[in-house]
């Protein structure tokens, strides 16, 4: 397969699913804000937003105070954007229509209808009075996008090389919503004192899970009240729970098996590497490392994984 | 001026080819049609088949009005005409080869010398290139107009021959698609020829046409990119026949090899179906400023290593002013009788023809030599008297780079307009492929111009389009 079609096929998928990710992360902040709250609370939680895409800089170049409408817009469907998901689902679409030849019609279509219907979504005034339809719709169309390539897509690099982009910006996704959610408590662990601040410790906990369809599956596993801890390894290193690190780095290690070439051994490798420490990794571990400083090194590894992926592959 | 109508007979009845199809129209309600015709666009819209127009805003992209009335041909018109297109497609093949060899047709005083070697369009880099099975123009775009002869009857002219890079089939083939999708019961009231097999066809030409001694070639289509005008069906073509969708940038050439930069490291291409213009495919030879092209294919293609589709300087035979000599290569190469006429051109660079011309410009239609997509003519009958006067101007500063012709009256045929259904005109654009032998699939694109009285075609233009149905008796 062309260097060229590949590149195009692993971003479409990063762009799809990190418009997914974002109108995940914004469903949950909007229902967030709903509960009775210090002000200073929602502040810190709108900025925490920013955070997680790196966008604080941006945005108070742009639009000044924190503002909850201005930040939604910014990330709804603001052009000048890049993470906003009218940026990525353009984006996506953008990558998809320049090399509808390597992809089904089925995708195609349904990539190039997203880009369609998302454009006359984002100009109704339906936006305002019920954002979290539009953040529904994202993850619907976001579902329906894998399940097409996977229903329709014959398995050969074409499919691989989407599956690697879906799953290693899921990883990058998950790893920056929970360094930025376990800084927001700050000392890690142990941030609120009194009835009040317990309640509010649940609401927060639980919203990280639900942005990430975990919190039924929290309620499965764990049988228990929630805890950060739990809420970490659910999180890291459960790989049967399919947006924790674990389960991200298999698929990726995995797919990237299927396609190795002459000179991918060491993005392999490292890729491994990664993926075995995840599978036989402890929580207690990590938590002696600090989980900040834990995702920090994460991070960068994931992002070394990209790095080594293009030039191996994409680049040519 | 009268019009011939394909549907229509002068008295007011239907041609007995439109008979059945007449009578399934009458019995449709405009509420049911207006329904397909919304269904229609929205599918188009989803799909992606779209164009972009130059000069428009940045990218804009823009379905061509599809409208449901078909244009239909009888068997026997078709057999004709298809006689007549091979024929031509093959005496200018023969022409190219001639002309970048031996050029007996020349020598003969056939085809005056300053009209080939005077042109921007003869390229000497080809002199003494042998090509596999003499072929050049491997898919050929025939323009057909029909009009009214004295006799009363319609008549099939040609227009004009395109033979660098012809688009339009992919609209040919959606358009079919289309049509299967919002009137399957048509399609067993009509034995409609069907054109689906395109792919295959063309497929197998380039697979004919690739080097000598190269078993399995890897065949891919070349495009400028997503940005370009005719993406869509470069795209469409590459999917249809399997094979990868290159830019200029994912090729190089090493030891006048073509390769393509693959995940699995460079893979050698045989054949290139190239959507790119002559100028742009190699900054070596061509405009060195060209970032669409790959440099060095010019040396793999003399070495015989890799095949282009169509070949480099093909445009010598479809330039406007090598037109009026095609029935005259036809009977100099072949030493047959051409089937299909001509439209009678006047060439401006001779001093008579010039005087004629500017006397009766309100009755002419005048193109530009080197002009495509109906960009730079002149209808006279349709322009205003500054116009014309402008025009006038262009004409005497350059008489070479201008042609002109009777405005012909071009057949018109019923279709959706805003008020209902009303006459428009079309033509016919079918697709000729050239390998080891030659073949047609049966149908072709027609071009219907939306505008009432308009005799421009063309989808930069606001032209639309319709299913060919070619009947298999």
């Amino acid at each position: 397969m062309l260097s060229r079609t590949a590149d195009h096929l692993f971003w479409m998928a990063r762009y799809t699913e990190r418009a997914e990710n974002t109108a995940r992360m914004l469903d949950v902040q909007v229902q967030t804000v709903l509960l009775p709250q210090p002000a200073e609370n929602t502040q810190m939680a709108w900025a925490g937003l920013l955070g997680i895409s790196e966008l604080i800089g941006d945005y108070t170049r742009q639009h000044g105070a924190i503002d909850p409408e201005r930040v939604l817009d910014f990330m709804v469907r603001d052009p000048a954007n890049p993470s906003s998901i009218l940026s990525c689902l353009r984006a996506a679409r953008e990558n998809a229509r320049a090399v509808r030849g390597a992809i089904t019609s089925e995708v195609w279509e349904t990539v190039n209808q997203t880009w369609l219907e998302l454009q006359r979504m984002v100009a109704s005034p339906q936006l305002r009075r019920d954002p979290g339809s539009l953040f529904e719709w994202v993850k619907h169309r976001s579902h329906l996008s894998r399940g097409v390539t996977s229903g329709t897509m014959l398995q050969d690099e074409a499919y691989h090389f989407l599956r690697i982009g879906t799953f290693l910006e899921r990883a990058d996704n998950t790893a920056r919503l929970l360094d930025v959610k376990f800084h927001a408590r700050q000392n890690d662990f142990h941030g609120s004192n009194g009835a009040r601040g317990q309640e509010y410790d649940f609401y927060h906990w639980s919203g990280v899970l639900r942005s990430v369809s975990g919190f039924e599956v929290y309620r499965k596993v764990y049988r228990d009240v929630i805890t950060p801890e739990r809420v970490a390894e659910l999180l890291i290193l459960r790989a049967d729970m399919p947006r924790s690190l674990a389960a991200c780095m298999r698929a990726v290690a995995a797919h990237l098996r299927e396609v190795a070439n002459p000179q991918s051994a060491e993005t392999q490798r490292r890729a491994g590497l990664l993926n075995a420490e995840l599978q036989y990794g402890r929580l207690d571990d990590i938590l002696d490392t600090g989980l900040h400083a834990y995702l920090t090194h994460l991070l960068e590894r994931i992002n070394d994984l990209g790095a080594g992926i293009s030039q191996d592959f994409l680049a040519a | 001026m009268r019009f011939y109508d394909e549907m229509a007979t002068e008295g007011g009845g239907v041609r007995p080819h439109y008979a059945q199809y007449a009578q399934w129209l009458a019995q449709q309600a405009p509420d049911a049609i207006r329904a397909k015709r919304d269904e229609a666009e929205l599918i188009f819209r989803r799909v992606g088949i779209t164009f972009t127009v130059y000069g428009d805003e940045a990218g804009a992209e823009r379905l061509i009005p599809f409208d449901l009335i078909p244009r239909i041909i009888p068997a026997a018109e078709w057999k004709y005409l298809e006689a007549g297109l091979k024929q031509r497609v093959c005496a200018l093949n023969r022409f190219l080869h001639d002309v970048y060899h031996e050029q007996e047709i020349l020598k003969a005083g056939i085809v005056p010398q300053p009209q080939v070697f005077g042109n921007a369009q003869f390229r000497a880099e080809m002199m003494g290139i042998d090509l596999p099975h003499q072929v050049y123009a491997h898919i050929a775009g025939i323009d057909i107009v029909r009009a009214e002869n004295p006799a009363g009857q319609g008549e099939y002219y040609v227009l004009e021959d395109n033979l660098r890079v012809p688009s339009g089939v992919s609209y040919m083939l959606e358009n079919r698609r289309m049509m299967m999708r919002l009137f399957p019961e048509l399609f067993s009231l009509y034995p409609i020829a069907p054109v689906a097999h395109y792919p295959d066809s063309l497929l197998e030409k380039l697979h004919d046409v690739a080097p000598p001694g190269v078993n399995d070639p890897t065949v891919v289509v070349l495009t400028p990119g997503m940005y370009n005008s005719a993406y869509f069906e470069h795209a469409f073509l590459a999917q249809q026949m399997g094979v990868e969708l290159v830019e200029g940038q994912d090729l190089f050439v090493r030891d006048d090899f073509v390769y393509m930069r693959t995940t699995q490291g460079p893979q050698r291409v045989d054949v290139i179906y190239r959507r790119i213009d002559d100028d742009f495919l190699d900054p070596q030879v061509f405009r060195a400023d060209s970032a669409l092209g790959c440099a060095g294919l010019m040396r793999a293609y003399r070495a015989g290593n890799v095949n282009l589709a169509n070949a480099i300087g093909t445009g010598i035979a479809d330039d406007k002013s090598l037109y009026p000599y095609v029935p005259k290569m036809i009977e100099f190469y072949l030493g047959e009788k051409p089937l299909l006429a001509n439209v009678p051109t006047h060439l401006c660079r001779e001093p008579e023809s010039l005087a004629y011309v500017l006397a009766h410009l309100p009755e002419l239609v005048v193109k530009e030599v080197h002009g495509a997509g109906g960009y730079g003519m002149l209808v006279g009958p349709a322009a205003s008297r500054e116009q014309i006067a402008a025009f006038a101007d262009k004409i005497k500063a350059h008489p070479d780079h201008y042609i002109a012709q009777p405005t012909l009256a071009l057949s018109t045929c019923p279709t959706y307009v805003d008020a209902g259904i009303a006459p428009r005109h079309i033509d016919l654009r079918p697709f000729v492929l050239s390998g080891k032998s030659v073949s047609i699939v049966p149908g072709g694109l027609t071009r219907v111009a939306l505008t009432e009285g308009s005799l421009v075609v063309n989808s930069s233009q606001g032209g639309g389009t319709k299913d060919t149905w070619v009947l298999e008796r």
